[in-house]
């Protein structure tokens, strides 16, 4: 199927990442080709077929309601890019 | 141009478990920020969730409560979007198969009683808290991972009103099963709402989503506000946007977002990370048997057992504790309708002077049966009773106490009303005249005046007697 | 022979005798370190860590490893040292929380290296090309690539800059690598090995593995990292035998499957032959084996790059810039939202090529119209592919197959063509897509002296059966002993 810069563009923004005009370009090419290569998929008879989306046949994985050690505040701030005090600080987000 | 309001409600609420969804940090309020946090709820690299047992089990009770059919076969799914109080940049939700599924709840309207539908109800997980200053925000990530039940009725509500009764029926039942306190002040349960109007038959108008809202009452003023703005948009042949529009409580209108709204793409898939969940029948049953008596079987049991109008019954179960309350008092003293009118009127009063819950307030079932019998009985007047409750809440003496120590029993005995009533009458001359000449509303003043004189002590309906008697 | 040579189960041994200290053994590899990596680069960050300053083992009263040395992939989280999965964003990342199987390896006494080996940055490759910090280099010729993305593991295992080492394989990056270098690497069963602390490439195929200089040293390190963790909702409550107890059997009348559409077009002429003379081998010592199909094998990389870059891009949402790593500042204002220029700007001006066009088909994968097309199809493309397998091992034991179609390439040689740098996979991938396990042993060299792997596959928790064939083979053979001449 075809894939257009638009929607490579689009795409992009959904995955918050910014591609300068040359990246776009380039990307778009390489995204067609992977996806040409992807579209032989479709040869697949794939009806009633099951979805794989757990590989293991685990089930009911659950652990007990009992409070465990926190980080300290210390701890959980260190790799902070902007630590205000005992928070996170970000741009200012507008709602 | 008549219309019909069509609006459908979804509910968040908190589940108090003792600790959060996907990892063991304490669900506790208001503590220092990011101080109740693991790598598991900031989702640090390498981190990975598994899902507490009791949120799934309470999940389970609500939905079972609600009426719902509760599937099988469950999983979780991953909904992708970036926000700074969503560590992992996607939230931990159930998409297309979630928990349950088509469930109802009736609501008590004026003189009938009407089913609403519930779509689903799932678990996800809770985001952080965001706090916005001049230059930047600030995160906390303490709410992170907090499980979190979503309610979403299908679009059967028709008013404000029925918004309202949908909401505070919601919320006892919740209550009642113990999972979460459902304070939306507290934020421990969150209301969006979706309206539209269409005219009787057609097919469904154009919706909008409301947001903000931190109160029932303001659900339903937020409504009633966007009934009216859209009626009038769409007499005038005008059409509704679909768009979000919070609630501004101030000015008492709904604000549009004004944000050009991209359509969201969520990209749901299987969070890999979590085993899927099969819930047997057996599993069902256990807490379908696990189920404490709901509010709406309650309230029959109580208009059988007590002989309480459906009115009444309503009243005294809108919170577990008060109708527990209620029966641990008929159990000491079986006058049902005494033990009622006073915790519909002046307990429910001093609680809500007080802004406390009845477990709160310090009194003792035993000792305010003992003040309910002393005013039966005839020990102190309605009135002074009344100021005995007060009392008892602030000092935590007893009722006996109270009395004894403030003298306050009633003065019945005939001689002492009497000499009181004459010193009135003696100071009242015109309104003894007044009622002489007919006017009924005097002897009421004159009954005032002895109750002032006698510090309400008087029993009120002794001293009309008497005073008819005297002025006859 | 100097301590860094040796493998693990010979220090061991050594240790128990007292004939030498743990420290020794570090002096050693600090001196190897020194004397070689310039040339290999299979570490990463040298200068910022001291080699010689490792966890210190206090917690078990008699560790089995006594301070054995254990070099650990730069995207296995080890408290307090940097871990950064060789990228730009997440640099200066220093991890709270010890990744369970570090946990584990503390309690059985290694020393787990404050240093971490070179990979593709978020283990997005084949090569060790996509690494931040450049491409490690293959200890058998320089100019080659030692694979990916465990590349650095693998070279530091084979040029003896380390005693044994850790990887992780999601679609090979253990195995390839391992064949690439001439070393031992092991991708157990999916849920065998918890995933606590793996920063996640692929939550459904991830695995943490061995890389080791021989079979032994592989069984030994399974023992202390396979099992049971509460954390990971993906690990499977199963009982680890003793992998040790599997080596040094006879594998007569093992019936070993072989599967044709390994061996067709795409393969290197010379490595077909040498993988062909292991087959025998394994004949030679006792093993049936027998042609079989697996059917829908040339479907295994298109199905890999939908659920592999469908997952990673949601995996790596969470690089923001928020709460680690690398942050955009002075932000160039391309949108009015000073949020979303440093969510775009830290992300864009940070991940490598490779991260971006993944993180990217993943999205559109799993996009609002493409879902059902791409997505949900490989899934059930996935379901078919597991089928193959399950169907091979009601017969077989196990199956045996050329690890790598070729052997190392030289660097720069398929970063061009991304497809053709994914088709390198093409003999390692379904095995993830199944969730089985896999080994990849050294068996022979081309005539250029590059070695070449052999890859066994067993069924689900049948690692003893690929222990047992993987160490029969490799005592009739002399590969294991081989090493490069750096």
């Amino acid at each position: 199927m075809a894939i257009d810069k638009g929607t490579v563009k689009y795409v992009a923004h959904l995955a918050r990442i910014e591609l300068d005009a040359k990246e776009l370009e380039k990307l778009s090419g390489q995204l067609q080709g992977i996806l040409d290569f992807i579209d032989r998929l479709k040869k697949v008879d794939i009806k009633n077929i099951p979805p794989t989306s757990h590989i293991s046949p685990i089930k009911n994985v659950l652990r007990e309601d009992k409070p465990r050690q926190s980080l300290p505040v210390g701890k959980a701030l260190e790799n902070a890019p902007d630590k205000q005090g005992s928070f996170f600080g970000v741009p200012k987000v507008i709602e | 141009m008549n219309y019909e309001t069509v609006i459908g409600l979804e509910v968040h609420v908190h589940l108090n478990t003792k600790t959060k969804a996907f990892c063991g940090c304490s669900t506790e309020f208001g503590n220092e920020p990011n101080s109740q946090v693991c790598p598991v709820c900031l989702g640090f690299p390498g981190s990975l969730p598994v899902l507490n047992k009791t949120a799934l089990e309470y999940a389970i009770k609500v939905a079972v409560a609600l009426n719902c059919k509760v599937q099988e076969y469950t999983k979780f799914d991953r909904k992708n979007y970036f926000y700074p109080d969503l560590p992992k940049n996607y939230q931990i939700s159930q998409y297309d198969l979630p928990l349950s599924l088509d469930g109802f709840l009736d609501i008590q309207l004026e003189n009938r009683k009407k089913r609403i539908s519930i779509r689903r109800v799932h678990l996800e997980e809770d985001a952080g808290k965001l706090i916005h200053k001049q230059e930047l925000s600030l995160v906390d990530f303490n709410r992170t991972g907090v499980p979190l039940l979503e309610i979403v009725s299908e679009p059967d509500i028709n008013s404000p009103q029925e918004a309202y009764a949908y909401l505070t029926t919601l919320k006892s039942i919740i209550e009642y099963l113990g999972v979460s306190d459902c304070d939306m002040e507290k934020g421990s349960l969150r209301c969006d709402a979706n309206i539209s109007l269409r005219k009787k038959g057609m097919a469904l108008g154009t919706k909008t989503e409301l947001k903000n809202m931190n109160s029932f009452k303001s659900v339903k003023d937020a409504l009633s506000f966007e009934v009216e703005r859209q009626s009038e948009l769409l007499s005038k042949g005008k059409s509704i946007i679909q768009e979000t529009r919070l609630w501004d409580a101030k000015q008492a209108k709904t604000i549009s977002l004004r944000t050009k709204e991209e359509a969201k793409d969520y990209r749901y898939f299987p969070d890999p990370d979590l085993s899927p969940f099969f819930i047997t029948k057996d599993i069902i049953q256990e807490i379908e048997g696990s189920l404490p008596e709901l509010p709406p079987q309650r309230q029959l049991r109580l208009i059988k057992e007590y002989k309480l109008s459906e009115y009444e019954a309503a009243l005294i179960t809108s919170e577990r504790d008060i109708a527990d309350y209620f029966e641990e008092c008929t159990k000491i003293y079986p006058n049902a309708k005494a033990v009622f009118n006073w915790l519909s009127g002046p307990m429910l009063c001093e609680l809500n002077s007080r802004s406390l819950k009845i477990r709160e307030l310090g009194i003792k079932t035993a000792d305010l049966v003992e003040l309910i019998k002393f005013l039966q009985e005839g020990e102190v007047t309605n009135l002074v009773a009344k100021e005995v409750l007060r009392e008892m809440v602030e000092s935590k003496k007893t009722a006996k106490q109270i009395i004894d120590e403030k003298g306050l029993s009633q003065i019945s005995d005939k001689a002492s009303l009497e000499e009181i009533a004459d010193l009135v009458i003696s100071e009242n001359a015109k309104s003894v005249a007044d009622y002489k000449a007919g006017k009924t509303n005097a002897l009421m003043f004159l009954v005032g005046q002895i109750m002032r004189k006698s510090e309400g002590k008087a029993n009120p309906r002794t001293v009309q007697g008497i005073l008819k008697k005297k002025l006859q | 022979m100097k301590l860094n040579e040796l493998t693990v189960h010979e220090l061991i041994d050594k240790l128990n005798k007292k004939e030498i200290n743990s420290d020794e053994i570090l002096s050693a590899l600090d001196k190897r370190i020194k004397e070689a990596d310039s040339k290999v680069r299979a570490y990463v960050r040298v200068s910022q860590s001291n080699v010689l300053n490792p966890t210190p083992n206090t917690q078990h009263p008699t560790p089995i490893l006594k301070g054995i040395p254990i070099s650990i992939k730069d995207n296995i989280c080890t408290q307090g040292f940097n871990t950064e999965c060789c990228s730009k964003i997440l640099q200066g990342f220093k991890p709270p929380y010890d990744a369970t199987v570090i946990a584990r390896l503390k309690e059985a006494g290694a020393s787990v290296l404050s240093v971490k080996t070179n990979m593709d940055e978020f283990a997005f490759g084949s090569s060790t090309e996509n690494s931040y910090f450049g491409p490690t280099h293959n200890p058998y010729d320089l100019q080659r690539v030692p694979g990916g993305s465990s590349g650095g593991s693998a070279a530091a295992v084979a040029a003896d800059e380390a005693v044994w080492a850790l990887g992780s394989d999601t679609g090979g990056s253990i195995r390839q690598p391992a064949s690439f270098c001439g070393v031992v690497g092991l991708k157990p069963t999916y849920g065998r090995v918890s995933r606590y602390g793996l920063i996640a490439f692929a939550s459904s195929l991830d695995q943490i593995g061995p890389l080791t200089k021989d079979v032994e040293d592989a069984a030994l390190l399974m023992n202390i990292i396979a099992g049971y963790d509460p954390c990971d909702s993906t690990s499977v409550n199963a009982e680890v035998p003793d992998y040790t107890r599997s080596l040094g059997k006879d594998i007569q009348g093992i019936k070993i499957a072989i599967p044709k559409e390994y061996f067709v077009e795409g393969i290197d002429k010379e490595v077909k032959e040498i993988v062909w003379e292991a087959v025998e081998k394994l004949k030679e010592l006792g093993a049936q084996h027998s042609e079989v199909s697996l059917r829908h094998s040339e479907y295994a990389v298109p199905v890999y790059y939908l659920i592999a870059t469908a997952e990673a891009s949601s995996n790596l949402a969470r690089f923001d810039g928020v709460q680690y790593g690398f942050r955009a500042k002075n932000l160039r204002p391309k949108t009015k939202n000073q949020l979303i220029d440093m969510y775009t700007q830290t992300r864009g001006d940070s991940f490598g090529q490779e991260a971006k066009r993944r993180i990217i088909l993943g999205t559109f994968a799993l996009s609002h119209g493409y879902y059902d097309a791409y997505y949900l199809r490989a899934l059930k493309v996935r379901t078919l592919i597991k089928q193959d397998f399950d169907g091979i091992f009601n017969n077989f034991d196990c199956i045996a197959t050329p690890t790598s179609p070729t052997s190392a390439f030289k660097i720069g040689e398929k970063t061009k063509d991304p497809l053709k740098m994914y088709l390198s996979d093409i003999y390692t991938i379904s095995v993830n897509l199944a969730g089985i396990p896999a080994i990849s042993l050294p068996c022979g060299f081309t005539k250029k002296g590059l070695p070449v792997g052999l890859q066994i596959m067993a069924k689900p928790f049948n690692e003893e059966m690929i222990f047992r064939v993987a160490h029969a083979y490799e005592q009739s053979t002399p590969w294991h002993t081989m090493r490069p001449k750096l």
